[in-house]
């Protein structure tokens, strides 16, 4: 072995000693330069790590670690100055990077601890919310599926399908093995099983409500398990092999509200319930989840509001089935009162004329055996036979305008007329009654009476003839006084207020006689149909009691009131009546009489300024008939004979009244005359008249032969000679004015 | 103007011309005749009733003449006369008048003078008995007016 010059180490005791340090530290060394290459690498492959200073300064701390102990190899043995130069140098960075890293690993350890804590706080947070996460998703599908159900029950109002369709989706929606509803019966004193899922044809099945299992359900609105061999639980038949699965119940209110609030449950007054019965599938292990206790207290719920509309809705269909009966009954009640009512009218209308057709002929035969030549006796027959059948003439009268008014199918005929002529006819009318009775009747015009109405004229000289007729029937001295007048305030009905508008007023008529009076508390019942008073004096007089009834009526239905005033019995009576009538515009009016006589022709109402002739040997009746002819409008020229008619005639006279009454043929020679003179202007010839006493058909046959154009009766009246001019000068011919 | 005088006036009217209606002094005629009466004639009525009297005074008088000598009556005047006074009787309504005119007609064609004359004094005796009657009436009718009332119509047999 070579020996070298410096210190002989101790070799062969130490050597195994220094061979071993040796040996470690190289590995040493190469552990040491190999870790950081190691770190590299992994932080490479690792993006996230963030302190990279960090182990850039750890590497190097290893690293010159490492080079220390790998140059601690050389110092073994004799090293020269360099070596020992690079060991202090690596000596000394070594000492300067690990304290460096020593300092730095300070403030690193405690960041790296709190990096493990924030993950595991993460950790239990992601756990939290996996499991809410859980929660809502099956709190979502609860929902669902209420949703759904709540829409297949409502989307009926059908009682069945509600029921059927809740079981049906309850089944489908929790899996169940069976469902069922048992509804109360009746009396309420048992539970009825309605519904079922799976078996098609539920059997009659009860039980009593009173069970405990029952009363248990039914006192709490959540859903109660029970237990599978409750009575309300044993549907099916039980074969032992199955483990019966877990059955709930709940409680459905029966109600007949439609108005729900949420939270606003009224109390259940009805406290009738019926009862939903949901088992799970045996077997199957399976338990009742909360979730699902809840879908079904809801759905529960539901059909509970769903069940009430429908029972509402039936009970409406009911009401309005029964009014639809009602209605086509009562459809048939009216048509068949409509059938009664046009039979009754037809049959008045038949007998009425079967009736009229008799009497006609019996009063009118009994009038012209009147006229003829009878033995008091016998004139005292027929004037009776007369007067009883124009009493049932009237009568029929009265009863068919009776019962056209009740009807309402009574209605006014308007038209113009003349007030002024109504009353004077109607007195006219009464006259003959009024002179055998010995009882004067006076008639009072106001002033400011017009003179042409518009109103339903017939039915006016009805009413007054009516109650004209009753003081005249029930008088049997004294007098009897007419009074017509404008009314225009104040009336004595209370009720009946009178307001003259600008083209109608108010008449009232008043009638006044000195008869037997009526007891003030009669006075009520006059005027209803029938009844009569019964005092002595009128039981004599006939009548059917109908007519103040019916005048009653057509003063109503003319907008007027009646009533009668009297201050007892034998004190006379007095009836007053207001009527409304339109005003028409006076003179141009056609004049319509209530009697008919010959149709209605445009009439001169106006004979202004006609000239006309009157020849007249007697002075009187000259002036009179002057004065008839003056009052109409008529310039007039008198003469006293013939010869001086012949002398005065002339084309302007349009008419020559020319009295006859003396006996001979002179009188009808001046026709002839006048004739004469006018044969060349024909068309210019004036009208000639003959006045005569009497009018037999000799005369008028006289008249004809000698050309004159008409014959009048003396004495004319006045409304007489209105017409006949008015024929006249029309006509150009009259043979009718008798 | 008074109204109750005016009402007691018009009843007093009423009643007077009625009991001449019922009476038989008056018939229809003399409506007719009140109706001719208007403003234009206020006097209508006066003025025809006074001919009417003057007339039958004149008629009178020569129907007597002629009935005065029992042997030489003329009848065919006679005759005229009744047919005159007949008809202004008719034309003024004075039915008693006329009533009695009919009959004296009667006597006249049978040429009977005791019944003539009998007549005659019946015509003399009723003319004159309606003519104070007519006065009262009329009379009536003036203190009515001059009260400042208005007429009533009275519609008779």
């Amino acid at each position: 072995m070579e020996v070298c010059n410096c210190i002989e180490p101790q070799w062969p005791a130490d050597e195994l000693l220094m061979k071993y340090q040796y040996i470690s530290d190289f590995f040493i060394a190469i552990a040491y330069f190999s870790i950081p290459l190691e770190l590299i690498y992994f932080v490479k492959k690792s993006a996230v790590f963030p302190y990279r200073w960090v182990l850039v300064q750890f590497g190097a701390f290893i690293v010159l670690c490492g080079a220390t102990h790998l140059i601690n190899l050389w110092t073994f043995t004799t090293h020269s100055r360099t070596v020992a130069l690079v060991m202090t140098t690596a000596k000394g960075l070594t000492a300067a990077v690990s304290c460096a890293t020593a300092l730095m690993l300070v403030h690193i350890i405690p960041d790296l601890l709190s990096v493990k804590t924030r993950e595991l706080f993460l950790k239990n947070k992601a756990a939290e919310l996996d499991r809410e996460m859980g929660l809502i998703r099956t709190q979502e599908e609860t929902g669902r599926h209420v949703r759904m159900l709540t829409h297949e029950i409502r989307s009926t109002l059908d009682r069945h399908t509600i029921l059927k369709t809740t079981l049906v989706e309850l089944g489908r929606t929790l899996a169940l093995e069976e469902c069922a509803l048992w509804m109360p019966t009746r009396t309420g004193l048992e539970l009825q099983l309605s519904y079922t899922l799976r078996q098609q044809h539920p059997v009659e099945y009860t039980v009593p409500i009173q069970l405990p299992v029952i009363n248990q359900v039914f006192g709490t609105s959540r859903a109660v398990k029970i237990s599978p061999n409750s009575p309300v639980a044993r549907l099916r038949p039980v074969t032992g092999k199955y483990m019966l699965g877990e059955v709930v119940a709940v409680r459905v209110p029966l109600l007949h509200l439609s108005n729900f609030q949420i939270n606003n449950w009224p109390e259940l007054s009805t406290k009738r319930y019926a009862l939903m019965v949901l088992m799970l599938p045996s077997d199957s292990a399976r338990q009742w989840h909360v979730h699902e206790l809840e879908l079904v207290e809801v759905v529960a719920d539901q059909v509970a509001v769903a069940l009430s509309h429908a029972a509402i809705l039936e009970e409406s269909m009911r009401a309005r089935d029964l009014l639809m009966e009602q209605n086509v009954a009562l459809d048939l009640a009216r048509r068949e009162a409509e059938t009664a009512i046009r039979a009754r009218n037809d049959f008045l209308a038949v007998m009425n004329h079967e009736m009229r057709t008799p009497m006609h002929a019996i009063i009118a035969l009994s009038s012209l055996l009147q006229e003829t030549e009878l033995t008091p006796e016998q004139r005292l027959m027929v004037e009776t036979i007369l007067k009883s059948s124009n009493l049932l003439a009237t009568l029929m009268n009265d009863v068919l305008d009776l019962s056209r008014l009740e009807d309402g199918s009574l209605q006014l005929e308007l038209g113009t007329f003349n007030l002024h002529t109504l009353f004077r006819e109607i007195l006219s009318l009464i006259k003959p009654i009024a002179v055998v009775k010995k009882l004067p009747i006076t008639l009072n015009l106001a002033p400011d009476l017009p003179e042409f109405v518009v109103g339903d004229e017939k039915r006016l000289m009805q009413i007054i003839l009516n109650i004209v007729g009753n003081a005249v029937k029930f008088s049997k001295q004294g007098s009897i006084s007419v009074a017509a007048l404008v009314t225009k305030s104040d009336t004595r009905a209370a009720d009946f207020f009178v307001v003259p508008t600008g083209s109608h007023f108010y008449l009232r008529v008043k009638v006044k006689d000195s008869g037997a009076g009526i007891n003030p508390q009669d006075i009520p019942k006059l005027f209803t149909k029938f009844a009569q008073t019964q005092s002595l004096a009128t039981r004599s007089s006939g009548g059917s009691g109908l007519g103040l009834a019916i005048s009653k009526r057509f003063v109503n239905l003319m907008e007027g009131n009646i009533w009668i005033e009297s201050d007892g019995l034998g004190k006379g009576c007095t009836a007053i009546f207001d009527v409304k009538l339109g005003i028409s515009e006076g003179s141009n009016e056609s004049k319509q009489s209530g009697i008919p006589k010959v149709p209605a022709i445009p009439r001169h109402a106006n004979f202004s300024g006609l000239k006309v002739l009157v020849m007249d040997e007697n002075g009187v009746s000259r002036m009179v008939t002057k004065g008839l002819l003056v009052h109409l409008g008529c310039e007039v020229t008198t003469v006293s004979s013939n010869e001086e008619c012949l002398r005065v005639v002339s084309q302007e006279h349009k008419v020559v009244f020319m009295d006859v009454c003396m006996p001979g043929v002179e009188n009808y020679q001046i026709a002839i005359r006048i004739h004469e003179k006018f044969t060349k202007q024909r068309h210019q010839r004036p009208l000639l008249v003959a006045l005569t006493g009497n009018t037999d058909k000799s005369t008028k046959e006289k008249c004809m032969s000698f050309g004159l154009d008409g014959v009048l009766l003396k004495p004319v009246s006045l409304d007489n000679m209105r017409d006949v001019l008015s024929d006249l000068l029309e006509r150009r011919v009259l043979y009718e004015g008798m | 103007m008074n109204t109750i005088v005016v009402g007691q006036l018009q009843r007093q009217f009423q009643d007077y011309i009625v009991s001449l209606y019922q009476q038989g002094y008056l018939d229809n005629q003399f409506t007719e005749l009140r109706k001719l009466q208007d403003e234009g004639s206020p006097d209508f009525v006066a003025e025809v009733v006074s001919l009417f009297f003057d007339d039958c005074a004149k008629v009178i008088n020569d129907m007597s003449t002629s009935l005065e000598r029992p042997d030489h009556v003329d009848f065919k005047q006679v005759d005229s006369g009744v047919h005159q006074l007949k008809g202004s009787s008719s034309s003024v309504g004075a039915r008693r008048v006329k009533n009695v005119c009919i009959a004296f007609k009667e006597c006249c064609d049978v040429q009977n003078r005791e019944g003539c004359l009998r007549c005659l004094q019946q015509v003399d005796y009723e003319y004159k008995m309606l003519k104070t009657k007519l006065q009262d009436l009329f009379n009536l009718e003036q203190q009515i007016l001059q009260a400042g009332g208005t007429i009533p119509q009275v519609s008779m047999n």
